[in-house]
């Protein structure tokens, strides 16, 4: 059996998601979030069954890709159970979703999630009269506490036993009588079936002009448009506007109409969270906090990690001499150990003490809501970079780890608009290569140095922005997002989110830096790595690196940890500044942050752009690397 | 009078007379809650052409320039 979550963006489905199959799908207080379906099995009172958490979906006409993803998955599938989950303190907008659900004719139970935020707005629901007035079960929860969500799986499973389906609509006479003409000219053909949906959602999409759908039987049938056209036509003519706004305007009149009938509203409760915006999104304020913020992110980052740093890496060096006195200096075995070594010390010592407090920071900052606040100061700004205010969200994600950040990207509506965002994010400094900012620019020369490098690398995404606007000019269609409520964000879920990153960190990024290093000590051990290092000699002696530093710039393409956690391995020493200057030191920080994204960023950018511009945003960021560090080394 | 939501000062409660636009434009406001009767709360116009927040239905939306200057409103006395 088979329970699928459809709701709009920021509702909460996620959460519930999660409650029942463990922390798996990320959450965060922004719309958007989820860009491909996740699924889990999950068990409730000895009852199995599969759960799936679809992306937001404002509506069943779909633009954006994630909204795309979701509309095919329900046309698809077979779900036995949809369960329509609602933000309760916006219900009159998600009931507009709510209709175009029940036209599919499914099995559908409703969750009125945040029912607490509906209540503190004023919003009193009377879930049983809009139950009766469905004709489907109503079910109330605040899930990320967990609260109402057995009652919400028991009314599920009951559901998914003996299934009810409702078809509540009424639209106005003249538009019934539309979708009733056009139902009889699909239930004549075989359209209805091999689009897997009803006869009456079909015809509503069609007067609707839905894209999809019109395009679908344009190639098998082109005459049976003209009928469609000819319906649409007659909408138009008696209500003078488009036939898609009179469908529009008929639902959202009719979920407005549910809504005044089942709910009442009372005073709102005035909380502090209300006068954080005129604060935090003043047009002047709203800067000055924007970067108070950030500071004290990066100080928290900086000071939790440097506390951290030292000690771990002296606990693992202590070894190595140990190591060298039992076995030898230049045996085989010495150099795997070594290899161990070098790579575990890297994981747990230089990288962990950074990635920790620099996640745990993010996901804060996710799951208040204070994401959509930065898109919004900063949509003028990137207007001039030929973006909108919603780029910013795929941007500040990459600063945790850009193959999440290039999938966000879905939210962005032009393709052009993808593409530049994808190529940016690339150029935004991952987890990992902010542990190298911290633990070679920070630790070796100062705060003062790292904080100029984050500037630096802003400064240069910018410009670069510019250029490909410029390569590409096209108007981008403009910001339309919806600005969530503050939440404070749940202690329980912050670390879940922060272990499900780190999980990746750990599972993927640890095997490799070990072995990575092993590999790194028997290239020494074979004196191979020195061939490796001629061969880029040519870039290395360009920006006046020493030589051995080559091949941890291979290693870096695989993961971006490595090309710094080899450096120490590769250079033969535990203190770097003895061996490379601080001009050295900011040259290699500035190449390793531009420089040819990692393998698994590649991957998802073929996925997401395609491989030509894949190519093209390798070339691109390459050169942009080799100019910068190039100027660095002259400069700094 | 009709005027642009850009043109609306913070504060006032304006109506929704017409979008112009495509149908990308409309169906996309139309899934926030935007549409033609609608009334709409101005809470901060934009800064230095920035975007315009706006309260439709209890919830808050960024509307970028180029999207306010596509709605015409009615300004409520």
């Amino acid at each position: 059996m088979k329970i699928v979550l459809v709701g709009q963006p920021n509702c909460g489905k996620s959460t519930i998601f999660n409650h029942v199959a463990g922390y798996k799908a990320i959450t965060s207080n922004f719309p958007g979030k989820t860009v491909k379906f996740s699924s889990s099995k999950m068990t409730f009172q000895g009852m199995t069954s599969e759960i799936v958490d679809l992306p937001g979906t404002y509506s069943l006409t779909s633009f954006d890709l994630a909204e795309l993803e979701a509309r095919k998955y329900l046309l698809r599938e077979e779900a036995d159970v949809v369960v329509n989950v609602i933000d309760a303190s916006l219900l009159g907008r998600g009931l507009e979703l709510t209709l175009q659900l029940l036209e599919l004719n499914l099995p559908t139970v409703i969750c009125l999630n945040m029912i607490d935020e509906a209540e503190a707005k004023g919003i009193i629901i009377d879930t049983e009269k809009l139950s009766h007035l469905l004709g489907v079960p109503v079910v109330t929860a605040i899930a990320h506490k967990g609260w109402g969500l057995n009652k919400l799986f028991e009314t599920t499973f009951k559901m998914a036993q003996k299934p009810v389906k409702s078809d509540f609509q009424h639209f106005s006479k003249d538009v019934e009588n539309a979708i009733k003409g056009l139902t009889g000219y699909i239930e004549k053909n075989a359209y209805a079936k091999e689009l897997n949906v009803t006869h009456r959602f079909l015809a509503t999409k069609l007067l609707e002009n839905d894209q999809h759908f019109i395009d679908e039987i344009k190639e098998t049938d082109a005459s049976f448009i003209e009928v469609v056209q000819d319906y649409q036509q007659q909408l138009e003519k008696c209500r003078e506007r488009s036939s898609d706004e009179v469908i529009s305007s008929e639902r959202h009149h009719l979920s407005m109409q549910l809504y005044e009938s089942v709910v009442k509203l009372s005073k709102p409760k005035k909380e502090f969270r209300d006068y954080l915006d005129s604060v935090l999104m003043h047009p002047v304020f709203g800067y000055i906090s924007l970067i108070g913020i950030l500071y004290l992110f990066f100080n928290f980052v900086f000071y939790v990690g440097a506390i951290l740093e030292e000690p771990l890496l002296d606990f693992f060096y202590q070894f190595l001499p140990y190591a060298e006195q039992v076995l030898g200096a230049d045996t085989l075995l010495y150099h795997i150990v070594n290899g161990v070594v070098q790579g575990l010390a890297g994981g747990i010592a230089i990288v962990l003490p950074f990635l920790f407090p620099f996640l745990l920071g993010l996901a804060f900052l996710e799951d208040t809501g204070y994401l959509p606040r930065v898109a919004y100061l900063m949509d003028s700004f990137l207007h001039r970079i030929g973006l909108h205010g919603k780029a910013i969200i795929p941007l500040i994600l990459g600063y945790g780890c850009t193959v999440p950040a290039v999938m966000a990207t879905r939210i962005l509506e032009s393709e052009r608009d993808r593409f530049i965002t994808s190529v940016l994010t690339t150029m935004i400094p991952c987890a990992a290569r902010i542990t190298i900012v911290f633990g070679l620019v920070a630790f070796y020369l100062g705060p003062k140095a790292a904080i100029f490098v984050f500037v630096f690398n802003i400064v240069v995404v910018a410009i670069a922005g510019l250029i490909l606007s410029k390569i590409m000019p096209e108007i981008t269609p403009g910001m339309i997002l919806e600005i969530p409520a503050y939440h404070m964000p749940s202690i329980k879920i912050l670390l879940s989110k922060v272990w499900l990153r780190m999980k990746e960190f750990i599972v993927i990024a640890w095997p490799l830096l070990i072995i990575g290093s092993v590999v790194l000590s028997l290239l020494k051990h074979w004196h191979l790595e020195e061939l490796i290092n001629k061969l880029i000699s040519p870039v290395t002696l360009l920006l006046g690196l020493p030589v051995a530093v080559g091949v941890t710039l291979i290693f870096g393409v695989l993961r971006k940890e490595l090309s710094m956690v080899m450096l120490v391995q590769a250079l033969g020493v535990t203190d770097i500044s003895t061996v490379m200057n601080s001009t050295q030191i900011m040259t290699f920080t500035v190449f390793v942050l531009f420089y040819v994204p990692c393998v698994a960023t590649i991957a998802v950018l073929i996925k997401e752009i395609g491989s030509k511009r894949t190519i093209f945003t390798i070339i691109f960021t390459f050169l942009i690397a080799i100019v910068l560090a190039t100027i660095t080394r002259i400069v700094y | 009078m009709i005027i642009s939501l850009t043109d609306v000062k913070s504060g006032s409660s304006v109506k929704v007379v017409r979008i112009r636009g495509g149908l990308s434009v409309r169906q996309r406001l139309s899934c926030l809650g935007i549409h033609p009767g609608d009334t709409i709360l101005l809470q901060k116009c934009g800064f230095m052409r920035g975007p315009v927040l706006v309260n439709i239905h209890g919830n808050q939306v960024a509307l970028g320039r180029g999207i306010a200057a596509k709605i015409l409103v009615e300004v409520e006395a």
